[in-house]
């Protein structure tokens, strides 16, 4: 076993460290207050080579593994929460044409993906779906070389914003799961076009817009693997997603803490720095111990993921416990600011309200913890 | 063109705090960063590159170690890096090392171009650069804001205490940058990747035929005689009263301790 980065992930991260501390991080308070999407954030961002991390380098990528890419979400993510999130839903149009592409899909879309000159988004949840991926109602159907897409999708981050979307429709409703199949479809296809943008607790500068399809026309060579094996497209981006929600908790959690660590010794009470009190110092351990346990079950989960092993389970588990340990971090970190925590002066007021999204997106806590049971009864069953 | 750029490795003084006892910087721990006008002076030779095509040698004396400013300064862009280190070279001063650098240059050969911080954030004396362009007898413009290059000649808009100068040299020849010349880039992931993959090769006294008692100690006639932090002292005063009464009293003081 061997905790170690190589010297040469070590040089790409600190490299990201330093786009982080004097880019991303000294902006994160404006973008939140200006509510705009980052576009400032997500060029430089693109130009400096972050969007095509996983995919391969005949496509324009780095060639490294999910594992990189989360530990660079992780620091995009303790910066400015809103930015990582854009890098954490562009990977879910990303992976799944990585995975399930043709050559000619890769070539035209994988390859602007990679570069960044293009943003992605991934089109799953609808009013009555999400987790429960095969009662998607957003039907497909087939008319000549085209599919006839018609339906609307809600909550979709990226969405408006992006140009390459990964849309999961229905061609055979009455067949459930067995209908399921995913499309690509771009921005400016006639009768795709988009509603309401969310007004949310936290990120006002992240879309998170519905997607309408009204007869939008859809090339028949741009179906995402096969017809009707879209369920496998959805499932397995959904497994990717969680690496990536798993490890933006873990970020967010990090910066609350590293707020929290450092005030805590310049806030004096009763003649002594509160961080004097064994109530503050448990306090801090804890929030410590927490964050480093959801950092490697997050880390494990993605080796997995590059191993090419089986990590549904484990990305499941990495989410639930980063996304609540996100929560209760950032939930201290405001206690230990007191009054001032409650204050926009703090940015710990910003990541208390921006942590709640991690145990709610990309599926629930309560169907992670389905998810985990599912697996656990299934090994049971075998041994 | 093709652009030589002298860059230096310094400890990151935002980092560096003095020993009261034996007044002496405190280095253990702290990292070392690309001297920051140096970055600018990158900058500068990767801008004129995008814009006349050409290419980015950075070159470095210093211990093995700054092959990581080097190697940094080849994320950024940089075409090629050369390492010139040598036990010969250590102790020496602004002299000893504008001439190891401009032997190194001259060894190089066809230069169009080549660019220097303004100074060190460590030695703060401006004093390698002008000396590398004496070595070779090139021309130079210090505080360099913005540059032209016009086929075999190079305008320079030079940041002077309260004013601009224009200067115009045949090149080939050697600028210094100044800090608000250009925003340095950062290095990208793939920028990175490719330099860990370069050749960094090393120079010693024996590649730059270079004349040993011009080198380190022996070429060097400078000597530090003390280093000292600047005395503290806290002792704030407060002075109270009308507006008028107090600018007045301030004034007075001001004059007393011979600020004014």
């Amino acid at each position: 076993m061997d905790f170690s980065f190589t010297e040469e992930q070590q040089e790409i991260f600190a490299a990201v460290r330093e786009i982080c501390d004097e880019e991303l991080k000294p902006r994160a308070k404006e973008v939140d207050e200006r509510g705009e999407y980052p576009w400032e954030n997500i060029k430089m961002l693109a130009e400096l080579d972050l969007f095509g991390v996983p995919v391969p380098a005949e496509y324009g990528g780095l060639g490294l593994g999910i594992l990189d890419w989360a530990v660079i979400g992780e620091l995009l993510s303790a910066a400015c929460t809103t930015t990582g999130a854009v890098y954490g839903a562009h990977l879910l149009a990303e992976y799944p044409i990585m995975e399930f592409g043709s050559e000619e899909q890769k070539e035209k879309y994988l390859r602007p993906l990679a570069s960044g000159e293009k943003i992605g988004a991934f089109g799953l949840t609808e009013p009555g779906a999400g987790s429960d991926a095969a009662s998607v109602r957003t039907r497909a159907e087939l008319d000549g070389d085209y599919y006839v897409l018609n339906g609307t999708k809600v909550f979709i981050t990226n969405g408006g914003e992006a140009d390459i979307y990964v849309i999961i429709a229905n061609v055979a409703p009455e067949k459930g799961a067995r209908g399921i199949t995913a499309f690509i479809v771009e921005k400016g296809t006639e009768g795709f076009t988009f509603g309401k943008d969310e007004e949310k607790m936290a990120y006002p500068a992240l879309a998170n817009r519905e997607l309408i399809f009204q007869d939008a026309r859809v090339p028949k060579e741009n179906v995402l693997g096969r017809e009707r094996r879209g369920f496998r497209v959805a499932m397995s981006t959904l497994g990717a997603g969680r690496i990536g929600m798993a490890i933006g908790a873990v970020g967010l959690a990090q910066a609350a803490y590293d707020a929290a660590v450092a005030y805590a010794p310049t806030r004096e009470q009763f003649g002594q720095p509160i961080s004097e009190f064994q109530a503050i110092q448990f306090t801090l351990a804890d929030m410590a111990t927490r964050i480093e346990a959801a950092r490697w079950l997050t880390y494990h989960a993605a080796w997995r993921k590059d191993q090419g092993l089986e990590f549904e389970k484990e990305a499941a588990m990495a989410k639930v416990f980063a996304s609540e340990t996100c929560v209760e971090v950032c939930n201290k970190a405001v206690q230990i600011h007191g009054g001032y925590g409650y204050t926009k002066d703090y940015p710990v007021e910003r990541y208390y309200r921006e942590a709640k999204l991690f145990d709610i997106v990309e599926g629930t806590s309560e169907i992670q913890r389905l998810v985990i049971a599912n697996r656990l009864l299934k090994e049971a069953m075998k041994k | 063109m093709h652009i030589i750029v002298a860059i230096k490795q310094v400890p990151d003084t935002s980092e560096v705090s003095i020993d009261p006892e034996t007044n002496t910087l405190i280095r253990e721990g702290v990292p070392s960063i690309i001297n920051p006008y140096d970055e600018n002076a990158i900058e500068a030779g990767l801008q004129l590159k995008e814009e006349y095509g050409g290419t980015v040698t950075a070159i470095s004396m210093g211990p093995p170690q700054a092959e990581e400013a080097l190697r940094q300064a080849l994320a950024m862009g940089c075409d090629e890096a050369i390492l010139l280190s040598d036990r010969a070279f250590a102790g020496s001063d602004t002299l000893a090392t504008s001439y190891v650098l401009a032997q190194a240059i001259r060894k190089i050969g066809n230069y169009d171009l080549v660019i220097c911080g303004k100074q060190a954030f460590d030695g703060d004396t401006a004093q390698v650069g002008p000396g590398i362009a004496e070595q070779l007898g090139i021309p130079q413009a210090t505080y360099a804001m913005e540059v032209r290059v016009d086929g075999k000649k190079i305008q320079v808009k030079r940041l002077l205490a309260g004013s601009f100068e224009t200067v115009e040299m045949k090149l080939p020849a050697l600028i210094t940058a100044d800090k608000h010349m250009n925003v340095p880039r950062h290095a990208g992931l793939r920028g990175v990747m490719a330099a860990r993959k370069k050749e960094i090769p090393t120079w010693t006294l024996e590649d730059i035929q270079a004349d040993p008692s011009k080198c380190g100690l022996s070429g060097s006639p400078t000597t530090v005689v003390e280093i000292f932090p600047p005395q503290r002292s806290h002792k704030t005063e407060r002075l109270e009263g009308e507006p008028q009464q107090v600018a007045r009293l301030l004034i007075e003081k001001l004059r007393d301790a011979q600020v004014l």
